[in-house]
């Protein structure tokens, strides 16, 4: 009992039973179904291998235009930062007394750039974005840390194929984890 | 007084308002020293032998105030909003910890912690769309969500960043780890809505998305919305506050506050996280070493001394100690306090109901000899937990984590009775 609560996020054992177990629950015939329409209007959270990105591409180019005008007031003119978070720079500093945490340092992987940014940002003017222009933000951003050439132009596949340099720098909850804290009850 | 009362044509009375400005400088003199000097007999306007002025005119009419609000001399009971802030789209305020009572939040000072505003949703538009690894994906209306069986449970939450490893110096309480509230919740159980979808049996996470310009988005791990995750609509009895998701929510017992979406929109049912940007880049912990630390959802246990505590000041003499502690894992089972800066420890009484993740309130008296001291509380919860001190914690986690900072706080006491931030040398 105690040491399940201690460590208690294990996902593994009993999934399987659960889900049927909430399925054994009565139907209420409350709702409608949704339509694939519909669905597909609304799903627009991007997995980390990048399957759901949508058709549509951008150019460094045309991301360095479209951030000039939309991104720099917030987070400068080279993604350095202002009102809005820096965006560029600091990869090598993670393991030191001041880690600098960017999309370009710390993100582990490349489409939750283009997801955050369609569903988040400018700040100021949220879903305001397409498609193409959402992938030439993406695209401009990860020029300036250095990931993608200066001629590039970023799609689906090529997005998804983006190795962030933080991509294996996250581990799972080893909590409680101060020494001497758990007491015998 | 107030617009009701002159609109509903009762008695103004000049006497009324006169009485009002005096009450306020009175009040807010005592409020600060605690310390007024016994006045004299019959010199106090209102106190013995004078009447009361208050009792020679009726009050206010019945109505005036169609949604009561507190009292005007409470005026200073309000949000901790920090000052000058680039933008407020994405910021938070503050809980006044040190000026309430009990365990419950009044919903006007919850706490508030927005990533893309607070948005103004019309319930009668809201839809909820529950998708992905279901038998039957779903809309639902704010209609259809109150018809299914309903539940109220008393849950606290808190923001993980309460407060971060480097924002130790705050003065009051609120200042410390005012990013946490506890409410009366009512809503659905997640998992009847879940099942009303049908899970699939690869479903692993729920992927929840708010209706708010930020769109903001957690991955939440199946066990916990097939346990005691719940869809809520109402927050003490009444419908949730816009700024805590109106008109619906996910409530995580005991997980960190952002997971908690508000706005509540989408439900992706998934075989895996989304690795979202608020998942990823943010409430992820930075160890020393370079790592992050992803998914670290429980709020672990943690307590603080309400009263006295920064910025108050106390008498010799009794004095009762008071304050809050909560478990993102279950119940407070015992909370310590020691008045001698935790050379020893006494301990506390808790305040009854003690329920599971949810804030539990502690007394202990006190009779304080002038000397000055530290004060301090330290909470256990019922897996055998015990609250960290400051310097255990960051010599694991280093400085630079952010998150889960669940430190014991000292208040120091100075021989004036003022009470200070321990953390920040005198
Ligand atoms: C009005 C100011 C403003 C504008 C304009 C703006 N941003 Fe932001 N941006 C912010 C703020 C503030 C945050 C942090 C939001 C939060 O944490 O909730 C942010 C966060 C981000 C992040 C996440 C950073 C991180 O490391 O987590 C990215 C990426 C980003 N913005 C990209 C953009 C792009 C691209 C544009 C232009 C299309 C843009 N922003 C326009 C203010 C702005």
């Amino acid at each position: 009992m105690a040491s399940s609560k201690l460590r208690p996020f294990v996902l593994a054992a009993g999934l399987a039973a659960a889900a049927a177990a909430a399925n054994a629950s009565p139907r209420y015939g409350i709702g409608r179904p949704a339509t694939q329409p519909e669905i597909a209007a609304w799903d627009i959270d991007i997995d980390r291998d990048g399957r759901k990105l949508p058709a549509g591409q951008g150019s460094v180019a045309q991301g360095q235009i479209l951030f000039a005008s939309q991104c720099a007031s917030c987070h400068g003119a080279k993604g350095e930062g202002g009102t809005g978070e820096r965006l560029v720079g600091g990869q090598g500093s993670l393991a030191s007394g001041k880690p600098i945490k960017t999309v370009g340092s710390f993100w582990p992987y490349a489409p939750t750039l283009f997801d955050y940014i369609r569903r988040a940002m400018p700040l100021n003017a949220p879903q305001s974005l397409d498609t193409d222009a959402v992938y030439a933000v993406s695209a401009y951003i990860l020029h300036l840390n250095g990931l993608v050439p200066g001629d590039a132009v970023i799609d689906a596949a090529s997005l998804a194929a983006v190795r962030m340099p933080n991509r294996d720098g996250f581990v799972s909850d080893p909590r409680p984890d101060v020494p001497g804290e758990v007491r015998p009850r | 007084m107030s617009k009701g009362r002159r609109d509903g044509g009762g008695l103004e009375s000049p006497q009324r308002r006169h009485l009002l400005g005096r009450g306020a400088a009175l009040v807010g003199g005592a409020v600060v020293s605690g310390t007024v000097a016994a006045q004299e007999a019959g010199s106090e306007p209102n106190g013995p032998p004078n009447i009361p002025d208050w009792m020679k005119v009726p009050g206010a009419d019945v109505g005036s105030e169609p949604y009561g609000t507190p009292s005007p001399f409470e005026k200073q009971v309000v949000r901790n909003i920090p000052k000058g802030l680039p933008q407020y789209i994405s910021a938070s305020s503050r809980t006044p910890l040190q000026e309430l009572d009990g365990i419950i939040t009044p919903n006007g000072l919850f706490y508030e912690r927005h990533h893309g505003g607070i948005p103004e949703i019309d319930p009668g538009q809201h839809r909820l769309m529950v998708h992905g690894l279901v038998e039957t994906p779903l809309i639902l209306t704010m209609a259809d969500i109150r018809r299914f069986p309903s539940e109220s449970r008393i849950h606290f939450i808190e923001c993980s960043g309460n407060p971060g490893f480097e924002a130790m110096s705050g003065r009051t309480a609120s200042d410390l780890v005012g990013l946490v509230s506890c409410a009366e919740w009512t809503g659905v159980p997640l998992k009847t809505v879940l099942a009303e979808a049908g899970l699939r049996p690869e479903a692993k996470w729920v992927v929840a998305e708010g209706a708010d310009a930020a769109a903001l988005t957690r991955s939440i791990p199946i066990d916990k919305c097939l346990d005691d995750a719940m869809l809520v609509y109402s927050q003490n009895g009444e419908r949730l506050r816009p700024q805590q998701g109106y008109p619906l929510r996910v409530l995580l017992p005991g997980f960190e506050g952002n997971m908690n979406v508000k706005w509540l929109r989408r439900l992706n049912v998934t075989a895996e996280p989304a690795h979202s940007r608020e998942e990823t880049s943010k409430y992820t912990d930075s160890m020393p070493d370079g790592t992050a630390r992803q998914f670290t959802f429980y709020m672990e246990a943690k307590s603080i001394i309400t009263r006295p505590s920064g910025t108050q000041r106390i008498d010799r003499g009794y004095n009762e100690i008071t304050g809050i502690a909560w478990s993102g894992h279950g119940r407070i089972t015992q909370v310590e306090v020691s008045v001698n800066d935790g050379r020893t420890w006494t301990v506390a009484q808790l305040q009854a109901p003690v329920l599971t993740r949810a804030l539990t309130r502690f007394r202990l008296p006190w009779t304080w000899d002038g000397t000055p001291t530290a004060i301090l509380s330290r909470a256990t919860d019922e897996t055998g937990y015990v609250q960290p001190d400051f310097k255990a914690l960051t010599q694991v986690r280093g400085m630079k984590s952010f998150y889960h900072n669940n430190a014991i706080i000292p208040w120091r006491i100075a021989e004036s009775g003022a009470v200070s931030n321990g953390f920040v040398k005198a």
